[in-house]
């Protein structure tokens, strides 16, 4: 798809999931165009997760329309794809970067191994060019490459995610799901990888979908902003509009609730 | 001996039996599940095997049993023996003469000829087993030849040891398809998968499931394009009968550090001998 196109990347409409009479997401929809970075914050239950393990598909939504429109330009709808397309999909052109490196990385091989995974699945079957492949993205993540054969259980965990990123943007995607890639990591490591991520998006053009609950992070990555709350989409629109003019109520709280140190 | 069914097994069981064969045949390299039965021998035994065999064996059948590589080890001599009072069917120890061979851990270095059954057992049947716990995402993977995993751990053991550390069980794929872990034969043995004239089924008993590589089928071992496969070999040859690329085994023959390299295979080893190759420390 060219960015001639006025077709969006990814298209969501009226998603629906439950879990029993628990409402986990009701009627979720945006629009993702390609090269944009979409936060969806909200406190902690309010289905943000859910969203994105919907659109994953590591949870089956209940109801709704994922229209993604692939890089050979047709336009498939996620839910109803068979299950050797999603998942070819999900290897090729999207990333899933998750929020405890523990779930996305393959713990007991090494580093080299866990980048060169997916060109693997893929049908990469040279050895040198694959470690050649793992050494250029370490480096690109900012690991050393003579950590190249370490265990990521030798990692900190900010190498950790990093390293998650490197495993996923190895095959190229054009988009990338995140869920709270900066939890659990201090202010000055998230700084870095924040950093880091900002530059992959301008610099591949990367469009990425990034949950966080944190709203420092949504103001530095995202261009746009939901806003939820019980799983609904409570407020949406520009990032800085939605931080500096919330207009919803629960948005109002959520953004006052902040410490400005 | 009137107390047992031909072959110990019922009809009924060997039918069952026999198609789960049948579609492993049809559908090489693929895991058909059966209905696995207690057999008077403990799992590990080769449970598998003998309920393949027992299913396959007729009147007019030679049987060989060969316990790596051997004839007479307590595995091969008690399955034959077996066989010997359920089926009355002769048995032998030569290769070539064998219709029904089961073997545990070794395919023998006589090369199998069109019209032979080769049956092995098999501990534990899915290639994918220690790369993915669940059963139910290994049988996806198979439905989808998701088979990327199984290089990442090739990719693993040669930047871990400069090769790929493999020995045994070395995983092939069946008919460019089916990823299949070839029961615990040496990688020595795996060429002799490919292609090869004999029909070879594999038996697991406790995971009840049933494969099969049929006659001239494609097996080809896993390997990276700059770190082909490649069998061991050994810078001598065997003590006993001087013979030069087959699977050798180490021998201690002394408390005091002594060793020797004898042939694997006791019946290619005898046979030798008696046409009278002789080998460095060979009687």
């Amino acid at each position: 798809m060219s960015l001639g196109d006025d077709r969006p990347l990814l298209s969501v409409r009226r998603l629906v999931k439950r879990y029993g009479p628990q409402v986990a997401c009701l009627d979720v929809g945006f629009d993702l165009w390609l090269g944009e970075v979409l936060g969806v914050v909200g406190e902690s239950g309010s289905g943000k997760t859910t969203v994105l393990d919907c659109l994953s598909g590591r949870v089956a939504a209940d109801g709704g329309r994922v229209e993604y429109a692939t890089a050979v330009g047709d336009v498939v709808d996620v839910r109803r794809l068979d299950e050797p397309r999603r998942r070819r999909l999900l290897r090729t052109e999207w990333g899933v970067v998750h929020q405890n490196p523990r779930d996305g990385l393959r713990m007991g091989v090494t580093a080299g191994a866990n980048v060169g995974e997916r060109l693997m699945a893929l049908g990469a079957r040279h050895y040198g060019g694959i470690r050649d492949a793992a050494l250029s993205w370490l480096t690109q993540v900012e690991i050393a490459a003579d950590r190249v054969d370490d265990l990521p259980e030798t990692f900190s965990g900010g190498m950790q995610q990093r390293l998650q990123i490197a495993r996923n943007l190895v095959t190229r995607p054009r988009l990338v799901l995140m869920d709270e890639p900066t939890g659990g990591l201090d202010v000055s490591v998230q700084a870095r990888l924040l950093d880091l991520l900002r530059g992959f998006v301008a610099d591949l053009g990367l469009s990425a979908i990034i949950v966080t609950h944190d709203l420092a992070v949504a103001r530095l990555l995202a261009h746009r902003l939901l806003v939820m709350r019980a799983g609904e989409v409570v407020e949406s629109g520009l990032t800085d509009q939605v931080l500096d003019d919330p207009q919803h109520p629960y948005s109002q709280l959520l953004v006052s609730s902040v410490l400005h140190p | 001996m009137s107390a047992y069914n031909f072959a110990y097994l019922d009809e009924h069981t060997k039918r069952m039996i026999r198609r789960a064969i049948l579609k492993a045949v049809a559908v090489p390299g693929y895991q058909v599940p059966f209905g696995s039965r207690e057999m008077p021998l403990s799992y590990g035994w080769g449970t598998g095997g003998v309920q393949v065999t027992a299913s396959v064996i007729g009147p007019g059948d030679v049987l060989k049993v060969i316990d790596q590589g051997a004839d007479d080890t307590t595995n091969a001599v008690s399955i034959r023996k077996f066989f010997e009072r359920t089926t009355g069917v002769p048995t032998t120890t030569r290769t070539d003469l064998a219709t029904l061979i089961q073997s545990r851990h070794r395919i023998p270095e006589t090369p199998l000829h069109a019209g032979q059954i080769l049956v092995l057992q098999v501990p534990i049947p899915e290639p994918l087993r220690w790369l993915e716990p669940r059963e139910a995402e290994t049988r996806k993977m198979h439905a989808l030849e998701e088979y990327g995993v199984m290089h990442v751990r090739l990719y693993e053991d040669i930047t871990r040891h400069g090769r790929v550390a493999q020995t045994y069980e070395y995983p092939v794929l069946v008919n460019d398809r089916y990823l299949m872990r070839p029961s615990p034969i040496p990688k020595f043995d795996n060429p002799k998968l490919d292609m090869s004239p004999a029909l070879l089924l594999f038996g697991a008993g406790r995971e009840k499931r049933i494969y099969a590589v049929p006659p001239h089928t494609r097996v080809r071992s896993l390997d990276f394009e700059d770190h082909p496969f490649e069998v061991e070999h050994w810078d001598r040859p065997c003590a006993l009968c001087g013979a030069r690329g087959v699977f050798l085994d180490e021998i201690i023959v002394d408390d005091k550090g002594g060793r020797m390299f004898a042939c694997s295979d006791t019946d290619y080893c005898a046979r030798r001998q008696a046409e009278g190759a002789i080998g460095p420390n060979g009687a």
